[in-house]
This record gives C-alpha cells, structure tokens and sequence, in this order.
C-alpha cells in the first residue's frame, strides 16, 4: 500500500490507576480515505485517539505519518504534523465570533493589530469552498450544535489539519444535521482529506466509511472493508464477553409491579429527543436489567426516576403514587434507594467521613436524633455495623471516604443504600471501575435483597453485569427500547449486540410486553 | 433645594465630577481587564494605597514628580504580578489572596509610612510633589465647556485616553483575544497552543499598573500627600462599577462616572447642612443601588434568555 498517511504500531497505554486501555493497538489509516473507528465504550478508542492526538504518552509503540517515524507529545504537535481533533466537548469561546475563534492563537496581523478583515474574509472562503454554511461574523454561542461542530472542523482546516478525527462527531446532532455532516465529509473526502470517525452507529459506519477498525478490551480486532462486511458481522466483532463471572442466583418469581414508567419523553437542551416513548415496569423481587451503548438515553431515564431530573413527559408512580411532582426526598421517603453512576459527585461527599456519609440517607431519623443533638452512641453501633457487613476496608469509620479505593468508597454507597430496607432500588453502573473482589461483593448483596423483595433496575454498560444479574431485561437504542427479554437466560450476548447497535428492533407488540398493570 | 441645584448645575461641580472619577475611573479599568481574563482583583484597594506611598516617596527622594510616578506604576505592576503568583503559581483562592493584599497594604503603608516620614497619619514632613495640570489651549476659552474639561491634572486625561486604549487592546489586538478567550474558556485557549498563565499574568501586570496610576493620582493630583487608608474603599467601588459596566470599557466609564458623580455630590453638598454622616455615606449608597441595578438587570435578562430557549 503505497498511500498510507498514518500508522499507529504496537501502540500499549496503561493508567495510572492500572487499567490496560490499549495492549499492542496497530492502527493504519490510507490517505483520502474515511476510516471508522468503532467499539464499546471502555473498548480504547479514545484512548488511541488521545496517543495520536498528544494528549497521552503511550508506554510502548510508535506513530509513523507518511511512512516517517514521528514523535507527538502535545495537541500543538499533532496540529503541526497536520492532525486535527474535533473534540465530543467543543473547544470554543462562546463570545467570539465564528473568525475570532478560528484565528485564534494564530491572528492574521496588521500592524499591532489584528487583521479582523482578512479573518473574516479567509474564514468565508474557507467555509465556502467546502460548502460549509456559516455567518464569520456570528457569536459563537448563539449557534446550534451543529454549526459549532462545523465551526470546529473549520477551525482544524485553517491550521492546516490534512488528517481529522471526529469523535462521536453525530452524538449531538439531530439527523438533519448528521445528513449535512456527511455531505461535508464527502465534500472534504473528495479534495484529500482522511478522516478518522469514531462512532457505533452502525448505519452510519456503512453509509459514509470506506473502512472501519474494531477495537475490543483494548485491542484491534480487526480491519475490514466496510463493503465486505454486514452490520451484523461488525456487531458480532463488537460486542463479546472476553471473562463471564459468574452470579449465583434463584430462579425468580415477582410479584407486584413497584415501578411503573408510563409513555416516558424527554427532549434535551440541544431540541434532541433523548428519551423516545420508554414505558415498562419493575415488579417486586426481580432484576430489570436496561441495557445499551452509553448515551442511549439511560442516563436521563434513571435521573428522572430518582428526581434529578424534572420529568420531560410521562408518567413515573412508584407503589401507585405519581412522582412527578416530588422531591428527590419526598421520592426516597417512597422507599427508593439509589447507587448513581458517579460516585464522586452524586454518591459520596469525599471530605466527609464513612460514618457521616453512611448516615446521610437517614440523619433525620428519630432514631439517631436526641432533643437536639445526635445520638453519637446510636449512629457508632450503626456504621460500625455496617462497615463490618459490608467489608469496608478502613482503620475507622471516622476516615474521610476520599481516602479509601474505589471500590470501598463504592462499598460505603452500597451498604448505606441497601441497609434502609428498598422497596425500589435503582443501581446506576453499580461496579464500574472497581476490583472484581468488590465486584462480586456488590452481585451478592444484589441478589440477596432481590431475594428478600426488592424490585431492582439495573442500570450497566458492562455486558457481563446485565446478562448475568437481571432476570428480565430492556435494550435501549438511540432513546427508544428497542427490545424486551422476559427471561434473560436465554438471550445470547450475539443478539443483545444487534439490538444495542440497532442492527435489529423487536415490534411495538412485543416491547409493550415490558409493561404489567 | 435651590442650593442644591445651584451646586449641581454649576461648572465647579462638573469639574469636581471629572476629578473625582479619576481614581475610580483608573481602577475601573484595571478591574475590567483582569476580570476579563478571567481573575477578579480585589486586591486593586491596596495596590492604589501602596502605588500612593510609593508616589510619595520616590517623588520626595528624586524631586521629580515624573519619576515618583514611575515608582507608583512599578510598585502597581509588581503587586499584580504577586496577586498572580500567590493565585496562579501557588494556587491560592484568588479572592483571598486579594483581601491579604489589602490588609498587607493598609497596615504595610503606615508601617513603611512612620519609617519614613516619623508619622503614622500623613505624609506632608515629606517634600513630595505634584503631577502637573493641563490647560488645553482653545478649549478652555469655550465658556462652561473650558471650566468643565479644561485645567485638569496630567492623569485625569490619561485616565480618559486609558478607556480608549483598553478597548482597542482588548478588541483590536491579539493579546485582546487571547485575554479575553482565557478568561472565558481557557480549555479552548490552551487546545490552540495559548499559554494560558503568561496571558493571566500578562493581564494582571497591566491591572496593577492602571491600579498604579489611580494610586498615584491620589496623592499626587487629588492631593499632594499620602495619608493612611487614603483610597477610602475606591478600589472596591470600582468593582462595583466594573461589574455594572458588565465588562465593556465604554459602559464600565459611564459607571464609574456615575460614582465620581455621587463622590462629588459628597463633597460638594457638606456646606447645606445635613448631617455629615449621610452626605459621606453617599458614595457608598450609590455602590449598594448600583450593585442591585445591576443584578436585577442580568436576572431578567437570564430569564429572557430562557425564556426564548
């Protein structure tokens, strides 16, 4: 192959906290062409992108650009070696204008001064001659998303970028936008330029990419013709269980309906619709897995039900009793119980101590209260209980929890959320990035309140974790369920992949089966 | 009230409006910018009083008014390069370090003060000296016009130039950009290659210096001699003003205008017997109102915004 623009060889990248994101990652792109970059989250694609980029320094391998071995240590070098990066989050200034954006760091000058009129100008022509429709001299923080995004693909193309990523570049668009971008690429494809795009819209990937490489568990899986394969072949390649922990359990027998989500819309800031008609129930003592690709609209349908979110459109009553109008306490007083996806932020205060953020679901309780102090004695034979069940790791509970691992601080959260007795709970990624030890802990622990009547919905990006916990499960894809499996046993991870990635979509009839009176 | 219209509606006053705003108007502008790049100075209360001393003291030494000048913007720059380093090279909280700068400077300056001069209070067994005063020819044969604008000191017209040079540094020039890309999104400043320190520190030298000239003016225009805790909260209006002017150099003008004019409206009416108390009290009135104004405004106007979403 005479034209390859960029080779990425035996490309290894470990974190600091130990986690291997790339492992030997070879990665060749040809000049001209449009190149998908695909795989799960957490499969290591930005982090090759990151290496390529000057944002991380792999530990092991070496980038060559046109066959020339080349060391990039900054986002200035990428731009200098011709890469350019349109990030998922936009780099701009919302109160410049689109020329004073694109020229920044880099002003055309005239005299002490910058040249604003030659910025305009060489901005309207650059817009111009890749069909970009755009105003040079329009604020930038008046636009929609998806002239920023064009905004930032100009900004590339002024500091001279031959080579261009996108990441997740149709993420934020609405499919009117995401039609435009992709007569712009072609546009662009057509004068030389190579385009990097990652994505898991599988549709997508066929439509506009002459090739596509599949990463898995932080490795390449393979390059193909996009010509050469079928979207089902590439989900196959996708997803796959490379470890299956296994999870003891009973088989289930639910009873009453706890949760009920009733015709569920939600439209997000930039006019997407996020959540698209979601109606299905939890009964009392099972596990409701959702599972799908990250952004799917999970995130929005468990902040609405826990009351982090106001309700977009829809019905939520949890026991009978509509909560739209409660507060996230007046939703917990229902007995709902909650692990957020976040623990940093929603989950634990980090400079308090395990003792005060064990307590703080239930500090008003008369039980720990006196006249008008704390019961000290009262809230130490509770924490201490519970970091003994638990087997919270730590010298005292006194310990502030940012002290301890992940997995430990994910272990305060659990013992505080499942120690209060749930009729509900909501387990949002309820072991991501945490030990297997803690892993395995937390499956126990979920399984035995199921037992004991919870009604769970689970909430995992981690194949493993849905497939093996939950006894029935929903699939979500771009804001719709796309499908509902009553007995999850049966379910092979082939075919989870094909409705996550919208290869497949059961019928109306069939996703209605979600919901029980 | 016929008196009070008659001080109000006289060339004195518009000339006492125009002098008085000339510290506040230097400070203004020194707040503008550092806001601008995204760190608020409060600091700029005890950079105005050391620049004054400072005035004072160089001016007394040399026998040069010119001289005790650059002394004030040097001692001005220096402190905002402090300001800088404890917030940005030590990562202290920037508002803190600003408040240490103002206690250091109201008790520094009396200290350096009674080394000097033997007195804690006032400065005058110094010889120091005064910046000249301006007669601008044809001007000032204009009648009512010539009294108001003309015969002013040397700082209060730089103080006026000063507005229009901050707005074509920050609008005209790519340090302008780059300060006002930082102060909004140092992400997106930094993926373009911006060093986003210097551009900070950059920002905060030249606040200090405009903070400088408003400390020089005090105690080598507005007076001809430094006494303890001269500046009297200027410092602070001006952030006041700064923040009614929501961050443009014509409008953050029109409000430090609006304080000179109720700082002169302080001096002026002490003849019409009202009780002292009040008639100083105005100055700082003013602030309060023009901070409340001023938040109703971005309120409804956040609410607007909404609104149209």
């Amino acid at each position: 192959m005479g034209n390859e623009l960029l080779k990425m060889d035996g490309i290894t990248k470990v974190y600091s906290n130990g986690v291997l994101a790339n492992e030997n990652v070879n990665f060749t792109v040809e000049k001209g062409e449009i190149h998908a970059l695909v795989g799960e989250n957490g499969a290591g694609k930005s982090t090759l992108m990151k290496v390529l980029f000057g944002l991380e320094t792999p530990d092991e391998g070496a980038i060559y650009l046109n066959g020339n071995k080349v060391k990039i240590t900054s986002p200035s070098d990428a731009i200098g070696h011709g890469i350019g990066m349109v990030h998922q989050h936009f780099k701009l200034v919302p109160s410049l204008t689109v020329a004073e954006n694109i020229v920044l760091g880099i002003e055309p000058k005239k005299g002490i001064f910058i040249d604003m009129n030659k910025a305009v100008k060489e901005t309207e022509e650059l817009a111009k001659k890749y069909n970009f429709d755009i105003n040079p001299k329009a604020a930038v923080g008046d636009l929609s998303v998806g002239k920023k995004q064009k905004v930032e693909i100009l900004k590339a193309l002024f500091r001279g970028a031959k080579l261009l990523i996108l990441d997740e570049p149709t993420a934020v668009l609405t499919p009117q936008e995401t039609r435009e971008l992709f007569e712009q690429l072609k546009g662009l494809k057509k004068n030389g330029y190579t385009i990097i795009f990652i994505s898991h819209k599988l549709n997508e990937i066929k439509e506009i990419c002459d090739r596509l490489t599949i990463m898995r568990s932080g490795k390449t899986i393979g390059t193909y013709c996009t010509a050469d394969v079928s979207e089902q072949d590439i989900s196959k390649l996708m997803v796959g269980r490379d470890v299956v922990l296994k999870v003891e359990k009973e088989k289930v027998s639910p009873k009453d309906v706890v949760l009920s989500v009733k015709d569920l819309n939600y439209v997000n800031e930039n006019n997407k619709k996020v959540v698209n008609n979601v109606s299905f129930s939890v009964r009392s003592g099972e596990i409701l897995g959702i599972a799908g690709i990250e952004g799917s609209g999970q995130r929005e349908i468990v902040e609405m039900i826990t009351g982090l979110r106001d309700i977009g459109e829809g019905e939520v009553t949890i026991d009978g009793e509509n909560i739209n109008s409660l507060s996230i306490k007046g939703i917990r007083n229902l007995g709902v119980s909650y692990i957020p996806e976040d623990r940093m932020t929603y989950g634990v205060a980090g400079n308090a101590s395990i003792e005060e953020n064990l307590i703080s679901n239930r500090y008003s309780d008369k039980e720990l209260n006196g006249k008008a102090l704390f019961k000290t004695n009262k809230i130490k034979s509770l924490t201490n209980k519970l970091v003994k069940d638990y087997l919270i790791k730590c010298k005292s509970p006194s310990v502030n929890v940012g002290m301890l691992s992940g997995g430990n601080i994910q272990k305060v959260v659990v013992a505080r959320e499942f120690s209060t007795q749930p009729k509900l709970l909501i387990a949002d990624q309820p072991t991501r990035g945490i030990d297997v030890g803690a892993i395995e802990f937390i499956h126990k622990k979920l399984v035995s309140i199921r037992d004991d009547g919870c009604a769970i919905l689970l909430v995992s990006a981690d194949l493993n974790e849905v497939l093996e916990l939950s006894d029935s499960l929903i699939v979500v894809n771009n804001g719709e369920i796309a499908a509902y499996f009553e007995d999850v046993s049966k379910l092979t991870e082939e075919e989870l992949g094909f409705y996550m990635l919208g290869v497949k979509k059961q019928s109306e009839d069939e996703i209605r089966r979600a919901v029980y009176a | 009230m016929k008196t009070l219209f008659n001080i109000i509606f006289s060339v004195n006053f518009g000339y006492a409006v125009l002098r008085v705003t000339t510290p506040i108007l230097f400070a203004t502008l020194a707040a503008l910018i550092s806001d601008k790049a995204g760190v608020i100075n409060i600091g700029l209360e005890g950079i105005m009083l050391s620049s004054a001393l400072a005035g004072v003291i160089v001016s007394a030494a040399t026998q040069s008014a010119w001289i005790g000048l650059l002394g004030a913007l040097i001692v001005g720059t220096l402190m905002g390069v402090l300001l800088a380093y404890f917030s940005l090279d030590l990562k202290a909280d920037t508002t803190l370090s600003g408040i240490a700068i103002n206690l250091m400077a109201s008790g520094g300056t009396i200290f350096v003060l009674y080394l000097v001069a033997h007195d804690k209070g006032i400065s005058t067994s110094l010889k120091s000296m005064v910046l000249p005063k301006i007669t601008i020819p044809l001007i000032d044969k204009i009648p009512v016009v010539g009294g108001i604008l003309s015969g002013h000191n040397v700082l209060t017209y730089i103080s006026l130039l000063s507005v229009i040079l901050m707005y074509i540094l920050l609008f005209k020039t790519p340090l302008g950009l780059k300060i006002r890309s930082v102060g909004e999104n140092p992400d997106a400043a930094s993926s373009v290659g911006i060093n986003v320190k210097k551009v900070k520190y950059l920002a905060l030298a030249i606040s200090g210096m405009l903070a400088g000239f408003g400390g020089a003016y005090m105690s080598m225009g507005y007076v001809s001699w430094f006494s303890q805790n001269m500046t009297a909260g200027r410092g602070f209006i001006a952030l006041a003003a700064e923040a009614m002017g929501s961050s443009s150099p014509l409008a953050s003008f029109l409000a430090a205008l609006i304080f000179g004019i109720a700082d002169a409206l302080s001096n002026s009416i002490q003849s019409l017997r009202l009780p002292p108390e009040f008639v100083q009290s105005i100055p700082y009135i003013a602030t309060i109102i023009g901070l409340i104004v001023n938040s109703a405004k971005a309120d409804s106007k956040k609410a607007k915004a909404e609104e149209e979403k």
